[in-house]
C-alpha cells in the first residue's frame, strides 16, 4: 500500500474493531467512512438527528488512535478570532510600555507580532500541532455563512495565513470531523470537500447492544423490550424523537427503580425520561394504547 | 464495458437524478476505490456513498441508481445451481402449481424468520421464475414484478404471517405490523430485482430515466404516491423548523436598524462634541398576519394538505394566522392551528373539517371569492398578507374578479401559489391568467419551491 495509508486505520475491518474496543459500536458504513476519512485526509461531515452519537465518534476515534482532540463548538456570531487566531493585545500594550525609549519602532513592531503574543484558537491549533490530533467542529450548522468561508480555506488545504507571521502550513494534517443537525443547509462548497456519513437511530440489535454496553446490570430482555417501545416512539409523528441518550438513559432510569418488566404500566410512568414536549408524551399514550 | 465507463456512466445517471456530482467528487470516488478494492460490493457502495451523497434524502435515488449500474449479479444469479432447496435440485418444474406451492413454502418460511439474505435470493428467484414474460415484442420489458408478486398472492402471504407471528407470542397489533411491513419490503426487494433484470438487457440508463424517482424535494405534489406522501410528511417538519431557524438568523443579522441622530449628538456631549459612539434605532419586528385561502377539492388536496402544514409549523414566525378552505363554500379552519398542538392531530382535524368546504362539491373560486367578502373581509388589514392556494379551476363559473381585487386591495401583500406546471396554466377551465392579473401567481410544484416561497415571504 502507498504512503497514504497513514497512522488512523489499515482497514474499515480494523475500524470496527479498534472503535469497538474503545465502545463505540460502529456500522458497516460508520466504519469505512471513518477509515476512508484517515485514508483519503479528507473531513468527514456527520449529519443526524440530535442524539445519534455524532460528536462521540470523534471521541471515539480520539480514543482508538491515542490522538488528541481539538473541539471547536460553533454557535451563532462565532468569529475569526475565536475560531483562528487573535493577538494578545494587553501583552503587547504592556511590551510596547516596557521598552527602552532608544529601541526603534521596526524592532518594537517586529517584537510585538511575533510567537509569544499570539493565542492559537481550535483551528490554527489543530494546524501546528505534530502529535496526532482528532479536530472536531461541533455543530457547524450553527455558524454564520463568513465561517463557513473560512472552514473552506483551512479545510481544503490545510493552512493559515497570519499577515504578519506568513503562511502556516500543518505538518501532519488532523483527522478532521464535522457535525451538523442540518438545521441550515450547508454550502455546496463546504460538502464538496468533506465525505459525508449520514448516522441514523440504529437497527434494533445494535441499539440494544449498544444499551447494555452503556448500561451494566441492565436485563438482556427488559433491553429488548426497551429497544422496541423506543422503536415505535421513533416511527410516530413526534416533535422530539427518542435518541440513543434517551435510550441509554431510560435504562438507567430503569435500573434505579428496579424495575425489572417493561410493562404498559412502568411504560407510561417512566415516559416523562424519554419524550420532551407533552404533546408527545400525550400522543405515544394514545398511539401504544397506555393506560395512565 | 470498463469499469471506468461503468463508473462514469453511474456519476452521468446520478446528475440526471438531480444529485449534484462534481468531478472532484469523482476522483474521490476513484480514490477510495482504488484503497479498498472491488471485492466487497457492500463497502464499494458505502464508499461511493460516502463521497457522492451530500444529504441524507439523496441515499434512496442513490441507492436505487446503485443496483441498477452495480447489480447484484448477473441473470438468475448462482443461487438456483447451489442452493440446495432450489426447484430445479429438487426436480421440480420450473414452473407451474407445485412449483409455486414449493416456492410459497420457502417464502414463507423465510419472512417467518426474517431472514434478509434469504429473501433477497428469493426475491431474485421470484423473478426469474415466475415474472418471466417472454416472446413479447420488441420494445416490451421481458420480467414483470407485478406478475411475479400477483402469481404469489402477497395479501394470503401477510395474513399467513400475520398468523405465525401471533402463535409466536407477538400482540395482534405489533403482528399486523410487523407482517405487513415484512410483505412490502419483500415486494419492494422483487421490483428492484425485476428492474435489474430490465436494465441487463437495455441497458442501465434506459431504466434509471424511468424508473427511479427524484429526490423528495424534485417530487411534484400532484403526481406523488401514497408511499412519497408519507416521506413527504416526514420531511415537512424538519424542513419547516430549518426554515424557520434560517429566518431568525437573518433577522438577527439585519437587527441594527438605522442611525439615531439625536441619540447620536445627545451621547456626543460627553465626548466634546465628536460622535464617537453611533447610537442606532432599534429595528422594531414586524409581524405579518397571514390569512390563507386554501382550495381543498380533490384535484389539490395534496398540495393543500402540505401547505397548510408547513404553515401550520411556521406559525411562530407569523403574528397571527388566519386561515380558511374552500371548494365552493368558505370555511374558517383558523381555531385548529393551536400552539404546542400535535401536527398529526391537527391534520387529522383539518381534514374532517374541510368537508364544510363543499356544499356542491364542484370547485367555484368566484363564490367563495365573493362569500369570503361577505364574511371574512376584516380578516384583511394592512398587517396582513393574504395567501391564496389553489389551481384556478373554476369549472367555468363566474370569477368574481372584483371581489378577489377587494381583497388583494385591502391586505399589504398577495400572493397565489399553483400547484400546475406552467405549460397548463390557462387550459380548459384554468383561469390562471385572469387571476394571475390580480395576484402575483408562482409556480409551485415540489418542496424546494415551496420552501424557496415562504423564505420569501416571512
Amino acid at each position: 500500500m502507498p504512503s497514504r495509508t497513514s497512522s488512523w486505520f489499515s482497514s474499515p475491518a480494523e475500524a470496527v474493531t479498534r472503535l469497538g474496543d474503545v465502545g463505540y459500536l460502529a456500522d458497516g458504513s460508520t466504519a469505512l467512512t471513518t477509515y476512508l476519512a484517515g485514508a483519503l485526509e479528507k473531513p468527514v461531515l456527520v449529519e443526524g438527528p440530535a442524539g445519534v452519537g455524532k460528536t462521540e465518534l470523534a471521541k471515539a476515534i480520539t480514543r482508538a488512535t491515542g490522538a488528541e482532540l481539538v473541539r471547536l463548538q460553533c454557535y451563532e456570531g462565532l468569529d475569526e478570532a475565536r475560531a483562528l487566531y487573535e493577538w494578545n493585545y494587553k501583552k503587547q500594550l504592556l511590551r510596547i510600555q516596557a521598552v527602552d525609549d532608544g529601541q526603534a519602532w521596526e524592532e518594537t513592531h517586529g517584537d510585538i507580532f511575533s510567537e509569544e503574543f499570539l493565542l492559537t484558537r481550535p483551528l490554527l491549533t489543530a494546524i501546528r500541532r505534530e502529535e496526532p490530533t482528532v479536530l472536531l467542529i461541533d455543530e457547524v450548522d450553527k455558524t454564520d455563512v463568513e465561517v463557513e468561508g473560512l472552514l473552506l480555506e483551512v479545510l481544503s488545504d490545510f493552512q493559515v495565513t497570519i499577515p504578519e507571521l506568513g503562511t502556516m502550513v500543518s505538518t501532519r494534517r488532523p483527522l478532521v470531523v464535522l457535525t451538523s443537525n442540518a438545521t441550515r443547509e450547508l454550502s455546496e462548497a463546504l460538502k464538496r470537500r468533506c465525505l459525508y456519513l449520514h448516522l441514523d437511530y440504529p437497527e434494533a440489535d445494535r441499539e440494544r447492544e449498544i444499551v447494555l454496553s452503556q448500561v451494566p446490570g441492565l436485563d438482556d430482555a427488559v433491553a429488548r423490550q426497551l429497544v422496541s417501545v423506543i422503536g415505535r416512539l421513533r416511527e410516530l409523528e413526534l416533535k422530539k424523537s427518542p435518541s440513543i441518550a434517551e435510550s441509554v438513559d431510560w435504562a438507567r432510569t430503569l435500573i434505579a427503580l428496579e424495575i425489572t418488566d417493561l410493562s404498559d404500566k412502568a411504560v407510561a410512568d417512566t415516559l416523562g425520561v424519554v419524550l420532551k414536549h407533552s404533546s408527545d408524551v400525550d400522543r405515544a399514550v394514545r398511539e401504544l394504547r397506555l393506560k395512565r | 464495458m470498463t469499469l471506468l465507463d461503468r463508473h462514469i456512466e453511474f456519476l452521468e445517471a446520478l446528475r440526471g437524478a438531480g444529485l449534484p456530482v462534481s468531478l472532484s467528487e469523482g476522483l474521490d470516488a476513484v480514490t477510495a476505490m482504488g484503497l479498498i478494492g472491488w471485492n466487497d460490493r457492500h463497502q464499494v457502495k458505502e464508499a461511493y456513498a460516502a463521497t457522492l451523497v451530500k444529504r441524507a434524502n439523496q441515499r434512496a435515488t442513490f441507492d436505487g441508481l446503485f443496483e441498477l449500474y452495480f447489480p447484484r449479479m448477473i441473470g438468475s444469479g448462482m443461487t438456483e445451481l447451489f442452493s440446495p432447496g432450489s426447484a430445479e435440485a429438487a426436480g421440480v418444474a420450473k414452473d407451474g402449481p407445485e412449483a409455486l406451492d414449493e416456492f410459497t413454502e420457502r417464502l414463507a418460511e423465510a419472512l417467518q424468520a426474517d431472514d434478509v439474505e434469504m429473501l433477497r435470493q428469493l426475491a431474485a428467484e421470484a423473478v426469474a421464475r415466475f415474472g418471466a414474460m417472454p416472446g413479447r415484442g420488441p420494445g416490451l420489458s421481458s420480467w414483470s414484478s407485478y406478475t411475479a408478486l400477483r402469481r404469489l398472492s402477497t395479501d394470503e402471504l401477510t395474513s399467513r404471517l400475520i398468523e405465525g407471528l401471533q402463535q409466536g407470542g407477538w400482540t395482534n397489533e405489533e403482528a399486523a405490523r410487523a407482517g405487513t411491513r415484512r410483505v412490502d419490503r419483500f415486494a419492494g426487494l422483487v421490483e428492484a430485482d425485476a428492474r435489474r433484470r430490465i436494465a441487463e438487457e437495455k441497458g442501465p440508463e434506459q431504466i434509471a430515466k424511468i424508473a427511479v424517482r427524484p429526490t423528495i424535494e424534485k417530487l411534484d405534489f400532484l403526481h406523488a404516491r401514497r408511499a412519497d406522501l408519507e416521506a413527504l410528511r416526514r420531511e415537512i417538519y424538519p424542513l419547516a423548523r430549518r426554515l424557520a431557524t434560517r429566518l431568525t438568523q437573518e433577522h438577527h443579522a439585519h437587527r441594527r436598524g438605522a442611525v439615531d441622530l439625536r441619540r447620536t449628538l445627545r451621547s456626543s456631549m460627553s465626548t466634546g462634541g465628536v460622535p464617537v459612539d453611533l447610537r442606532y434605532r432599534p429595528k422594531r419586528p414586524h409581524r405579518t398576519e397571514l390569512v390563507i385561502l386554501c382550495d381543498v377539492s380533490g384535484s389539490v388536496s395534496n398540495f393543500a394538505t402540505f401547505t397548510l402544514m408547513l404553515v401550520f409549523a411556521l406559525r411562530e414566525q407569523f403574528g397571527k394566522v388566519r386561515a380558511f378552505t374552500f371548494v365552493d363554500e368558505i370555511h374558517e379552519v383558523t381555531s385548529y392551528f393551536k400552539p404546542g398542538a400535535d401536527l398529526v392531530d391537527t391534520m387529522t382535524e383539518l381534514t374532517k373539517a374541510t368537508e364544510h368546504s363543499a356544499r356542491m362539491g364542484r370547485t367555484n373560486y368566484g363564490r367563495a371569492f365573493s362569500l369570503f367578502q361577505e364574511r371574512h373581509a376584516d380578516a384583511l388589514g394592512p398587517k396582513s398578507s393574504l395567501l391564496i392556494l389553489g389551481d384556478a379551476r373554476s369549472n367555468y363559473s363566474d370569477l368574481a374578479v372584483d371581489s378577489l381585487r377587494a381583497m388583494a386591495e385591502s391586505s399589504r401583500h398577495a400572493h397565489w401559489l399553483n400547484p400546475e406546471v406552467r405549460t397548463q396554466w390557462d387550459t380548459g377551465d384554468s383561469e390562471a391568467t385572469r387571476y394571475g392579473s390580480i395576484i402575483e401567481m408562482r409556480e409551485c410544484r415540489n418542496l424546494t419551491q415551496l420552501s424557496e416561497f415562504v423564505h420569501d415571504l416571512a
